[in-house]
């Protein structure tokens, strides 16, 4: 079901196609960052904290360099000069360079079980584990803090000496030169809270905590480094953003990023958690020190230690509305842990909490926490799940108590073009009415459910989404076929989403451009495969580069018919007319470009922040066994704005895969830590994602309402869908066994627990 | 943990996607390390090296395993299909031109492991429901789809498979 | 993976000489899917495999007048791909199905997963209310030891230094009986048992005349409940007495608090997961199921 609000005909928009990288990824051919060999190549391994958070008293590694086959060790003091405070821009994130060095290798603090500790190079995988064994560190082990309320008080551990809050609050009563775990204590205010609160009839508030999760791309964190004698860097990695890690590698090696090349391999799976660097940097000092090529990979175990899970959180939210369901004002208090070092989502959740609806009076305030924990990454929407589902959550029980259908009250209350968000700025056109509306009028809302314990759930999400940089360049080949460079990894359908923008522009079938990802020394700046941006903004490219290509094409034309140029046309049909009826199509005039001045090369970079953000709907059946407190997905029906599905297969796969995971965090994702601070479930055995036979078929209604910042209407897909599973899970189970719960995941032994007789 | 032993290298002869290959391996290399470091076919992927991701899946004789959790050494005299060996002479199997048709794969990262997996399936099930299909594959983990699609796409090389008799 | 020898026996009695050879850090090598992973992840301390695949009777399933033996390195894809295993002993193969994925059950086996001695093992608590055997072999020749007898501990067992399994024998159950295993996880594939629970009983009509219950990840071994048989046996069935079995089943667990279950919930788990059991062998004793 697709309803097009500005119905618009393209050819290749909105098809199908196979994609261009297709092949080598069902036939095994396809060159992820593991497979990378290089000749000289030495294999590494990385020695890891056995400590939540302790102090390096010393490194002695004389034993691990004597073992033969062992070609070097290195440790923080590798890198050298310390890194300085300046930023690097990730993407969906920023991390401060000094901290970002101290996260790759601990400098003369652990502050999380995994930290990364030494780096070792050597002729053998074998040899290199077996050298870890042999490096002798000694530890003084400290006090260390994980939960993020424990984190606050001022009796907890302090993790980073010179951490001091920064205070964006009106009210904060913080001190900002005082020691501290709270990095950030920051509020986000509209209108007036206890006025919109004496407004109204019904007032709901809760408290919520939700646990972290990590990002689960099957593909483990890699990276192969060659530190050339000339000084030259190359980096083969599996990286959603090659410019970021160029930037990064710059301020961590501290060399200028014209000596760094990183060639981006094909990436399996990030969702945020491949913005950053671990290996990359170590790798590099590896081959510095050897003069080889040095090939790192984690372990499944350090990624889930080490790499970025998302924050977990402890929030409170309080919701006012009138009888007649308006909602008068709205609290959030967002508590985020960040990790070993600031910069969690909180940010993010704070401006997306409440965005759903046009609140006239509400106030957001949170707080940015560091705990002896990995350092969180980025994770599809980052901060918006935990905050969303707080709100949706209390949105659901006000609708209870309000006796209005959950839809309809949210409905009454959606934000539209125009409504200001959080921070004031009006909204440009949205899709939220159009995607509640489409929840309302659904077949699988209208169904009757039966059976015992069963229920139903709703919630609505929200995303901003991403603008920002991208590069490309693109040439007509003399057969007709455009190639097309992009600086993107793919790594979903971005090489087909972006041919296919180019192909509509030109008037020519996906099969006639050929997508490209190359290294960064072969195209301009281009930013993070992140935020739902790369279909938007490498679309957005592409389309710029297609109107280009269109220009001098018909120039050419005009040139070779000796005609004016203006009055020559580029076709949609993708070829080229002139006066008296002569045309020649894109193939005839490329195999002509070479002998009549040469042939067609365009590049374009752009900028952009018409982004349109993005609404999701869900509706969610379970069925909860009271026995075991296990939760069955029934049936679930994801609605969300795509604006334009370039191709909609890949668009469905995206929203499919944002319920699964959203399912997962909802249910039996989670860290589990022991008393001595190290996880105790660093494997996918025990950290339990969805597997194959725990999720039915996930139906996708994909609304089109075209972005208006955008050639094509493209809104980005892919963070959304992982907003409203947790509040609609959560509202089905209280609709199935009547009890409500505001800690997830949900999971059988946390329903088992609470409802079952002592 | 002690170091007591020394391993050695070791020759391994064994029949890799129809031809009789002889490599030099370690004594502890895996199946997988000795794949993808020792004879290069590098598309069975390490997810998790413990047998928990089913990215590394291959046929043994002819029987779904994790390369991980085999010992190179075990191959010796045996008969060993990957991803790689998968598409004949006569173009991609019916299961990898479901794959793309289906838009089952997103990252590819698991695709090869399922691919593996879901040949097994057939080998073993011609006509799996989509019930057999969740359950054969559970063992092979896949974080971007959901799923919904690699099932469909299972479901549909079964059929096809099934109609013209391959 | 920490540096392993890997030795090819073709007789039980090279296996045992390479064993006992190989000294306290020798293990055998049948599916792997444990021992590999534990020496790969320095888990186990272990120098050498002895792949016990090429000898014959490890690879065998032989059915006779008394039952089945089944080779203690034959992969549960073969033991549940056998269908007089399955119509006879579904218990067991119910647990043989659902041990690691796919993939897992091409290599692992009903040998490894005793040897392994998990107080989660799923094959372990089908087997011991089937009276299933071990037959060891060892430096000093042959014994049998009863499943229910060989876990010790957690991951330890009755085998000395050079013994290992040969096979598992299952008796021919009786006329009127029948078997059932479940277990809970939180997935619904791919988990360590939470709890599982193993079943067996014997009927005369509406009553009860032998009845055994077994238990897994309640206790540092899968358990015997004998105060389960106990509610039941010669009783007439019904909601009353299997829930009475059940309360037993939950008297007898004393299960630990760890991050796969707490102990309130492995308690209540042993009595649902007992009664459901329970309910679905008393219909295969009734030829329902």
């Amino acid at each position: 079901m697709v309803s097009t609000e500005k119905p618009r005909q393209y050819k290749v928009v909105g098809t199908r196609p196979i994609r261009p990288d297709g092949v080598d990824k069902v036939t095994g051919r396809a060159a992820y960052g593991a497979d990378t060999k290089a000749e000289g190549m030495l294999f590494g391994a990385v020695l890891r904290s056995p400590h939540a958070h302790a102090i390096i008293k010393s490194i002695d590694t004389s034993k691990a360099e004597a073992l033969p086959g062992v070609k070097a060790v290195v440790t923080a003091r590798d890198f050298g000069a310390h890194a300085g405070g300046g930023v690097v821009d990730l993407g969906e994130t920023r991390g401060q360079a000094n901290y970002m060095q101290d996260n790759v290798l601990a400098n003369h603090k652990v502050l999380y079980h995994g930290h990364a500790v030494a780096g070792v190079a050597a002729t053998d995988q074998h040899i290199a584990e077996d050298a870890l064994a042999l490096i002798d560190v000694q530890y003084e082990v400290l006090p260390f803090v994980i939960d993020v309320r424990e984190a606050m008080l001022d009796t907890a551990p302090i993790l980073l000496d010179d951490l001091r809050t920064t205070v964006r609050a009106a009210n904060s009563t913080l001190p900002t030169d005082k020691p501290t775990n709270i990095a950030l204590h920051m509020s986000l205010e509209k209108g007036d809270l206890e006025k919109g609160m004496a407004e109204a009839d019904v007032i709901v508030e809760r408290e919520f905590e939700t646990g972290m999760f990590h990002q689960g791309y099957i593909e483990p964190q890699n990276a192969t480094a060659f530190w050339n004698r000339d000084g030259e860097i190359t980096v083969w990695t599996s990286t959603q953003g090659a410019f970021s890690v160029r930037d990064a590698m710059a301020a961590l090696c501290k060399v200028p990023v014209s000596k760094i090349k990183i060639v981006p391999m094909e990436i399996g799976g990030g969702f945020g958690g491949k913005l950053g660097v671990y290996l990359e940097p170590i790798a590099a000092l590896l081959s510095r020190k050897t003069g080889h090529p040095v090939k790192l990979w984690m372990t499944r175990e350090a990624v889930f230690q080490a790499t970025g899970p998302t924050s977990a959180t402890y929030m409170r939210v309080k919701m006012g509305a009138k009888r007649d369901g308006t909602f008068t004002g709205a609290y959030a208090y967002l508590a985020y842990e960040a990790g070993a070092f600031p910069g969690s989502p909180m940010g993010a959740g704070a401006q997306c909490a409440f965005a759903p609806y046009n609140i006239p009076n509400q106030t957001v305030e949170g707080f940015d926490v560091v705990i002896n924990g990995p350092k969180t990454a980025a994770y599809r929407a980052p901060g918006a799940p935990a905050s969303e589902f707080a709100v949706e959550a209390v949105v659901n029980e006000l609708a209870e108590q309000l006796e209005i259908d959950p839809i309809e009250l949210r409905l009454r209350n959606a934000s539209k073009e125009g409504t200001p968000n959080t921070v004031g700025q009006p909204f440009p056109r949205i899709g939220a009415v159009e995607v509640m509306d489409a929840m309302k009028s659904h077949p699988h809302y209208a169904s009757e459910l039966t059976g015992e314990d069963v229920g139903r759930g709703v919630a609505v999400g929200f995303w901003f989404n991403g603008g920002m940089e991208s590069s490309s360049s693109a040439a007509v080949n003399s057969d007709g076929t455009v190639s097309l460079i992009l600086g993107s990894t793919d790594i979903g359908g971005s090489r087909a989403s972006l041919a296919m923008q180019l192909a509509e522009t030109l008037g020519l079938t996906m099969d006639d451009v050929k997508p490209q990802v190359v290294d960064t020394d072969s195209v301009g700046w281009t930013h993070v495969t992140g935020g739902s941006r790369t279909t938007f903004a490498g679309g957005w490219v592409a389309y710029e580069l297609g109107m280009q290509i269109r220009e001098q094409m018909r120039e050419r034309a005009a040139q070779i018919w000796e005609v004016d140029a203006d009055k020559v046309t580029y076709g949609d049909d993708g070829a080229i007319h002139g006066p008296d009826s002569k045309t020649m199509s894109f193939a005839e005039l490329s195999g002509q470009l070479a002998a009549t001045g040469g042939r067609i090369a365009v590049s374009a970079s752009l900028t952009k922040n018409t982004q349109g953000p993005a609404y999701a709907g869900h509706i969610v059946d379970l069925k909860v066994d009271r026995d075991t407190g296990k939760v069955e997905i029934l049936r679930y029906t994801a609605i969300q704005d795509v604006g334009t599905a370039i191709h909609p297969s890949y668009v469905e796969g995206q929203i499919q895969g944002g319920v699964a995971q959203g399912i997962g965090m909802a249910l039996n994702e989670e860290y589990i830590y022991d008393d001595e601070g190290r996880l105790r479930n660093g494997s996918f055995l025990d950290y339990r994602m969805p597997v194959a036979n725990d999720l039915p078929m996930i139906d996708t209604v994909l609304i089109e309402v075209p972005n208006p910042g955008h050639p094509y209407g493209v809104r980005g897909v892919g963070e959304v869908p992982i907003v409203p599973p947790m509040a609609a899970i959560q509202q089905a189970i209280y609709d199935a066994i009547g009890t409500r719960f505001y800690v997830t995941p949900i999971s059988p032994r946390r329903i088992l627990e609470e409802t079952m007789p002592d | 943990m002690s170091n007591r032993v020394k391993t050695d290298r070791i020759v391994i002869t064994a029949k890799i996607n129809g031809d009789e290959r002889t490599f030099l391996a370690d004594e502890r290399d895996s199946l997988l390390e000795a794949l993808r470091e020792r004879i290069g076919l590098t598309g069975a992927k390490e997810g998790c090296n413990n047998g928990n991701c089913g990215a590394c899946a291959v046929l043994l004789n002819g029987v779904l395993v994790n390369s991980c959790c085999v010992m190179a050494a075990e191959i010796e005299g045996a008969e060993l299909t990957t991803v790689e060996g998968l598409a004949g002479p006569e173009g991609l199997h019916p299961l990898q031109q479901a794959f793309l048709e289906e838009a089952a794969l997103q990252c590819g990262i698991c695709t090869p492991g399922f691919l593996m997996a879901s040949k097994a399936l057939l080998d073993e099930n011609p006509h799996p429901t989509e019930h057999d299909a969740r359950f054969w594959l559970a063992g092979n983990l896949c974080r971007c789809t959901g799923y919904d699609k690699i099932i469909r796409a299972v479901l549909k090389a079964a059929d096809q498979m099934g109609s013209n008799g391959r | 993976m920490q540096p392993v020898k890997y030795k090819r026996a073709t007789s039980v009695a090279e296996a045992v000489s390479l064993l006992q050879g190989g000294g306290e850090f020798a293990r055998p090598l049948a599916g792997g899917t444990d021992v590999i992973v534990q020496a790969r992840e320095r888990r186990r301390d272990i120098d050498l495999f002895v792949d016990i695949k090429h000898i014959p009777e490890l690879m065998a399933i032989s059915h006779d007048a008394n039952g089945v033996t089944i080779g203690a390195a034959v992969p549960l894809h073969l033991v549940y791909g056998d269908a007089k295993i399955v119509s006879q002993w579904p218990a067991v193969t119910e647990a043989a199905h659902v041990i690691g994925g796919t993939a897992i059950q091409g290599r692992a086996t009903l040998g490894g997963n005793l040897c392994n001695s998990s107080p989660a093992a799923d094959s372990i608590p089908a087997m011991m209310v089937l009276d299933a055997v071990a037959h060891i072999a060892g430096p000093n020749g042959k014994r049998d030891v009863s499943v229910r007898e060989f876990c010790t501990a957690p991951g330890r067992n009755v085998l000395a230094l050079g013994e290992f399994v040969v096979s598992i024998s299952l008796p021919k159950p009786p006329a009127g009986s029948g078997g059932a295993w479940q277990r809970f996880i939180p997935r619904n594939e791919m988990d360590i048992a939470v709890v599982n629970a193993g079943v067996w009983v014997q009927l005369d009509g509406a009553n009860v005349t032998d009845a055994r219950f077994a238990l897994g990840a309640v206790a540092p071994t899968p358990i015997m409940v004998p105060a389960a048989a106990e509610a039941l046996i010669g009783k007439p069935l019904s909601d009353a007495t299997i829930a009475a079995a059940g309360d037993a089943a939950k008297a007898a667990a004393k299960p630990i608090d760890d991050m796969r279950g707490s102990v309130k919930q492995r308690k209540h788990l042993a009595k649902v997961l007992t009664e459901r059991t329970l309910r679905h062998a008393i219909e295969r004793a009734r030829g329902q199921a």
